[in-house]
């Protein structure tokens, strides 16, 4: 078996040029993969900093001036930089494959937004070489965000830097939006489409939907930053609370934007791995949409501690409860799809059941903070930074990594470790619980996230020691993840085309595809093209 | 490869239009937010307003940019470029209107920074001029293709230019309606 190099990613060439003006999605895919790796990367060392200051009572490792700015760093890195590159990377390369496209409707603007989005984060990483990094937290609600009480210029590039990757995001929106509904193969109605794209349909119409208020609120606060505006200033009549409403208006939308394409990874493995068609394949959509139609208006949520109205309370706690309903459908859709089935526990589907175990642990916690006055109770405390790491950890991740084991055989044409991948999926798991578990109970404690250290005498020491060392596993688990990518790409097994015996489009053609994407493509008659061409005799109705 | 492509109109079955149409749905959304935030401060800026804001002439210059959407529309019906050339015009004439009026206010020392009212004022009127400005590089970008050699500028181009200043019109609405109708009713 030879080594294939690494340029195998990219079948145009092996240039960096070539790297610079491709508009090939699928090239472009990669690159959006690597921007969020990388900063994954980053992220990751920063939230290590944090949980080694953290990890013993009064520990002076950093100062706190450099803990909020790693704290803010680390978040908006994450959220913007790392996660939301990673999925729109993947959707970059899998949806024109899976709707038997040859490329994305616009392959220019494709290019445009992904220079866009990279821009966007090297101009807030910028920060730290030029007078320091935003300090005032990833949602920098005024007046801490204002001019007197951040006078450095970070979150000035907190500004620049997310105005410029949010219309990169918005761009890469409209093509994706575009992309599947104007270049599907001839057959592949939009009730007939793989739930992935269904999800990328939907998380694109909320990027549409959501980021342009971000963009906005950016722009009052340049205004009031620069110009001297007032628009949050309370001193000249302004209102803090119109950024928190707008900032929410994005953000909670956003909390879906994350989650959604990850459904659709996870409504495609499962499947697969449990040689069942899905169960409810309707509901599944459907749910996605009600999901994206009500993210509108729970955002208010992350707001019941401002002192809201009675009205305003009880609709956005009646509308963040409702919200639980069509996220539970897809629970029961899952599985009920794995019920009776011939269940294969390769690395996709370990990670894809972890991934269902751990949001629904992220999701209960979820609802309950909807519950008024128990979100009085527990507002800016660990148990917000557990729920929120069990949906975005335990959830998002652990589904983008199902995602990864199950279409790196597609993008490079070799298997990754199964071996390895066992190693990574029970580091990740038991890293992941170690470190976000014991935060519920600190947080209903009392301790306050983003507080630089804590008191001995609050007893929080030993939990948040435990919580570090679940950190350094979860740094560790990503070793093995590193080591299995880097390892499986060169002399990994050879994949062939459809090693998963898949359902659909992209696994018709070659591993890695072709710049064409398809020589042929099978005629597509229901929801699963492949599997009816592979089993004639067993054709789903159409 | 373009899917029911029969049925359904152009706006949602082109592929430049389609793009124009999503852009300008995310546009809406920028706008809608920059006119909350303009709404919610309004009461407290309202006795600037009334002070500073002149209804009739900025009228007299609204009436060119709505004109220019009738032009656009001949124009792109048309694809007659004189017509673009006279939504350029009219165009030209609604920001230097807005020129003026922006020299006005700086002169008698309203800015963003004066108070609350200069604040959101130059923010929803200014990101709206910059919206007029690109829109009138555009028209100019079309004027000139299409003078150039035949065939030069494809047919949807036109559409695409006049959707993008329709739109840039249509946000004028609210806006006249809001900032100056609003203040004075």
């Amino acid at each position: 078996m030879t080594a294939v190099p690494l340029w195998v990613l990219r079948p145009g060439g092996s240039r960096a040029a070539g790297w610079l003006r491709t508009v090939d999605h699928k090239e472009i895919g990669v690159l959006y993969i690597g921007m969020g790796a990388a900063f994954f990367i980053l992220g990751g060392l920063e939230s290590l900093v944090i949980r080694a200051q953290l990890a013993t009572p009064e520990a002076h490792l950093v100062d706190p001036e450099l803990y909020d700015q790693l704290f803010t760093v680390h978040g908006v890195t994450m959220i913007l930089l790392a996660v939301v590159p990673l999925l729109v990377g993947f959707a970059n390369y899998l949806v024109p494959l899976m709707i038997g496209a040859p490329d994305v409707a616009y392959p220019r603007l494709n290019a445009l937004s992904f220079w866009l989005s990279l821009v966007g984060g090297i101009v807030l990483y910028f920060s730290w070489i030029a007078g320091g990094a935003p300090d005032a937290g990833w949602f920098s609600y005024p007046p801490l965000a204002g001019r007197s009480f951040a006078p450095s210029p970070g979150v000035d590039y907190y500004i620049l830097g997310l105005a410029v990757n949010g219309a990169g995001t918005i761009i890469g929106a409209i093509n994706l939006t575009a992309t599947i509904l104007l270049m599907r193969a001839p057959g592949l109605r939009v009730s007939r489409l793989p739930l992935f794209v269904w999800m990328v349909l939907v998380t694109s119409i909320l990027i549409l939907g959501a980021y342009p208020a971000l963009s906005a609120a950016l722009v009052m606060l340049f205004v009031d930053r620069q110009l001297g505006g007032h628009f949050f200033d309370p001193t000249a009549s302004g209102q803090p609370l119109l950024w928190q409403h707008l900032f929410w208006f994005f953000g909670h939308p956003e909390v879906y934007i994350m989650i959604l394409p990850v459904m659709g990874m996870v409504s495609e493995i499962i499947p697969v791995f449990s040689a069942k068609p899905i169960f409810g394949y309707r509901f599944v959509a459907a749910s996605s949409v009600a999901i994206a139609f009500l993210s509108f208006g729970v955002w208010a949520h992350h707001m019941f501690a401002v002192g809201l109205s009675a009205f305003e309370t009880f609709f956005f706690a009646a509308s963040s409860m409702l919200i639980a309903v069509p996220t539970g459908v897809k629970i029961f859709n899952w599985i009920a799809t794995m019920v009776g089935g011939r269940i294969r526990l390769a690395t996709p589907m370990l990670f894809a059941i972890g991934f269902i175990a751990m949001f629904i642990i992220g999701g209960l916690t979820g609802v309950s903070l909807a519950v008024v006055p128990l979100d009085l109770e527990t507002t800016d405390t660990y148990f917000v930074v557990a729920h929120l790491h069990y949906v975005l950890f335990g959830g998002t991740m652990l589904g983008f990594f199902a995602g990864v084991y199950y279409w790196f055989p597609k993008m490079t044409g070799r298997l990754l470790s199964e071996r390895l991948g066992r190693w990574h999926f029970w580091t990740t798991f038991v890293g992941l619980n170690v470190t976000f578990l014991p935060m519920h109970w600190v947080g209903i404690q009392g301790m306050a996230r983003r507080m630089w250290t804590y008191a001995a005498d609050t007893g929080w020491g030993p939990w948040n020691f435990v919580e570090s060392l679940g950190a350094a596993l979860l740094a560790v688990s990503m070793l093995v993840f590193a080591a299995n990518l880097v390892r499986s790409i060169r002399a990994g097994a050879i994949a062939g085309d459809d090693p998963w015996d898949g359902f659909t489009l992209e696994w018709a053609t070659t591993s890695p595809p072709p710049p064409e994407n398809f020589r042929s493509l099978p005629a597509v008659t229901g929801r699963r093209p492949l599997w009816d061409a592979k089993h004639p005799d067993r054709r789903d109705a159409a | 490869m373009i899917a029911d492509a029969s049925r359904a109109p152009a706006l949602v079955t082109n592929r430049t239009l389609l793009g124009m149409v999503l852009f300008i749905s995310s546009e809406s959304i920028f706008f809608f937010a920059v006119v909350v935030a303009y709404l919610a401060n309004r009461d407290a800026g309202l006795a600037d307003a009334r002070a500073n804001l002149d209804l009739l002439r900025t009228a007299i210059f609204s009436v060119a940019l709505f004109a220019s959407s009738g032009t656009v529309a001949v124009a792109a019906a048309r694809r007659d470029g004189r017509w673009i050339a006279a939504t350029f015009a009219l165009g030209a004439i609604f920001l230097g209107g807005q020129g003026s009026e922006y020299l006005r206010l700086l002169q008698t020392g309203v800015g963003p920074q004066s108070a609350l009212f200069g604040t959101t004022f130059f923010t929803l009127t200014g990101l709206h001029g910059l919206h007029v400005l690109v829109g009138l590089i555009a028209l100019a970008a079309l004027a000139l293709a299409s003078r150039s050699r035949r065939g030069a500028v494809r047919p949807v181009a036109w559409e695409a230019v006049s959707i993008y200043w329709h739109f840039v019109d249509a946000v004028w609405v609210v806006v006249f309606t809001v900032v100056y109708v609003g203040t004075f009713v």
